[in-house]
């Protein structure tokens, strides 16, 4: 059995749709920007800006869609209905066609803004849709309501690698026999004042709020935190076999899944990477490839310091020498964080990397950390292998010690 | 302060408009809320939330089953209001 990618969708801070944000990746764009709000003279919140939509849901859904669904999951329906049209909406039966969209926070907006009512205008004036709207798995239930998708509808949660265990999910379940078509990404709608303070207090996020758009370094000497961002990205995953008899187009393969936990720290990873390494050193077995076969890594990179060198170090202990070689794109320097949305776009990142064989670049890296030794792409798109199969991983790890890497190969 | 039945229900086709998409001008008073215009119960319960709050009356839950028709609840609303 094997697992072939037909159909991609987006919507993050650098376009509304995967064209427009992968042209602005490839021009090193940043869709950071200063948020639009009074929240820092109001509550105090310490940073000031976001990886914003470029485009949003509310100038793309109809209205009623808008009020009966919390802006994670509106994202979602917004990416998935680009993937299910690029992937030419496959005529599936609907009892094996899946859904997995994850979310790592949920419907935050929607919880938050109903407790401020029930403070400001009382119980009585909670509306009834709230409970359907702020549940984590309320984005993949719209998109199993929205294809009529009966196989199942899952929402693995696992902090900021919640999107990449979609995928390797929606991977599972075509090559366990339960579905041939799966419908699977993440999807983070969490710049609130409340996610802002609090991953602040942990003392994650960058405070450059005099340069919003060089905020988000990774790798770079100066980083200093992540920047959170919100957006969605989903693939439509097919068994080959299904994908093949109904002509359709394929952008690459899903070779391999690796998923370990660290079991070593809430919040913090296992300071040697073990875990991180095992999980990349897993999806590359299961993909029955040696790490001389692997061409571009789109890192997990948040530009935390102490977070992108222990995942660098893990990188280079895997490779060898042949990081030399390797291609290593840290693409949340231009859309910031998604958290629970980030490794299904960067997964998007990945297969257009593998599609167009070019690696998309790392921008604000004015002077690396001396101790990275991967071939980091820096400032502009730089061209992969032109012949032969690739492959490639992308690496996503969420608070909680949870490490998922995928392995995506060329058509 | 009492409200007209027909600000009434201009008001109240623009809250079935906002929150389900029916265009404003299909909510009529002889039409039932579930069998013309396909409402389901959540979202009848958040139309009548919502409408407690526009004309500032109280909607009982018990109440609620009474309103068949969009009729029904604009009485109800500038009867109570």
């Amino acid at each position: 059995m094997n697992v072939v990618i037909t159909g991609l969708g987006a919507t993050t801070p650098l376009g509304g749709d995967v064209p427009s944000t992968w042209e602005a990746a490839l021009a090193g764009k940043s869709g950071v920007r200063t948020l639009d709000n009074d929240w820092a003279e109001k509550y105090g919140v310490p940073v000031t800006f976001a990886g914003q939509l470029a485009v949003r849901p509310e100038d793309v859904l109809a209205r009623p869609e808008i009020k009966r669904m919390d802006p994670s999951a509106q994202m979602a329906i917004v990416a998935t209905r680009e993937a299910w049209a690029d992937a030419g909406m496959p005529e599936v039966d609907p009892e094996r066609l899946g859904s997995v969209v994850s979310s790592g926070i949920g419907g935050v907006w929607t919880l938050l803004t109903a407790w401020d009512t029930v403070k400001e205008r009382g119980a009585a004036r909670v509306l009834p849709l709230t409970v359907p709207m702020l549940m984590p798995n309320s984005p993949t239930a719209y998109v199993s309501l929205e294809l009529g998708a009966r196989a199942g509808a899952h929402a693995p949660v696992s902090a900021c690698a919640s999107g990449a265990e979609a995928i390797g999910m929606g991977y599972e379940m075509i090559m366990s026999g339960r579905a041939d078509v799966v419908v699977a990404g993440g999807t983070e709608a969490a710049i609130h004042p409340l996610p802002i303070s609090a991953f602040a207090a942990m003392q994650a996020l960058s405070k450059r709020n005099d340069d919003p758009a060089g905020a988000s370094r990774p790798y770079d000497v100066s980083r200093d935190g992540f920047v959170l961002g919100e957006g969605a990205g989903v693939v439509v995953l097919e068994s080959e076999e299904f994908a093949k008899a109904r002509g359709a187009r394929i952008y690459g393969r899903v070779l391999g899944l690796g998923m370990t936990a660290d079991a070593h720290h809430i919040a913090a990873p296992e300071p040697n990477g073990a875990g991180q390494t095992r999980a990349m050193q897993l999806a590359l077995e299961r993909a029955g490839l040696t790490p001389r076969d692997v061409s571009h890594v789109n890192a997990h990179a948040t530009s935390t310091p102490v977070g992108d060198m222990i995942e660098a170090r893990g990188i280079r202990g895997l490779l060898g020498a042949h990081a030399d070689e390797v291609l290593l794109s840290a693409t949340k320097s231009m859309t910031g964080h998604l958290l629970g949305g980030a490794g299904a776009v960067e997964s998007v990142f990945t297969i257009k990397a593998l599609e167009t064989r070019t690696a998309p670049p790392t921008i604000n890296v004015t002077e690396p950390d001396p101790e990275l030794q991967v071939d980091l792409v820096r400032d502009t798109p730089r061209a992969l292998p032109s012949t032969g199969d690739l492959a490639a991983i992308n690496n996503s790890f969420g608070f909680g010690g949870h490490n998922v890497a995928l392995v995506f190969g060329t058509a | 302060m009492a409200i007209s039945e027909s600000d009434v229900l201009a008001g109240l086709a623009e809250i079935v408009a906002e929150e389900t998409g029916i265009d404003a001008a299909e909510v009529e008073s002889a039409k039932s809320f579930t069998d013309d215009l396909d409402i389901d119960s959540l979202s009848m319960m958040t139309i009548v939330t919502l409408a407690e709050e526009k004309f500032d009356v109280r909607i009982p839950d018990e109440e609620v089953k009474n309103l068949v028709t969009v009729g029904d609840a604009v009485a109800y609303i500038a009867n109570n209001s």
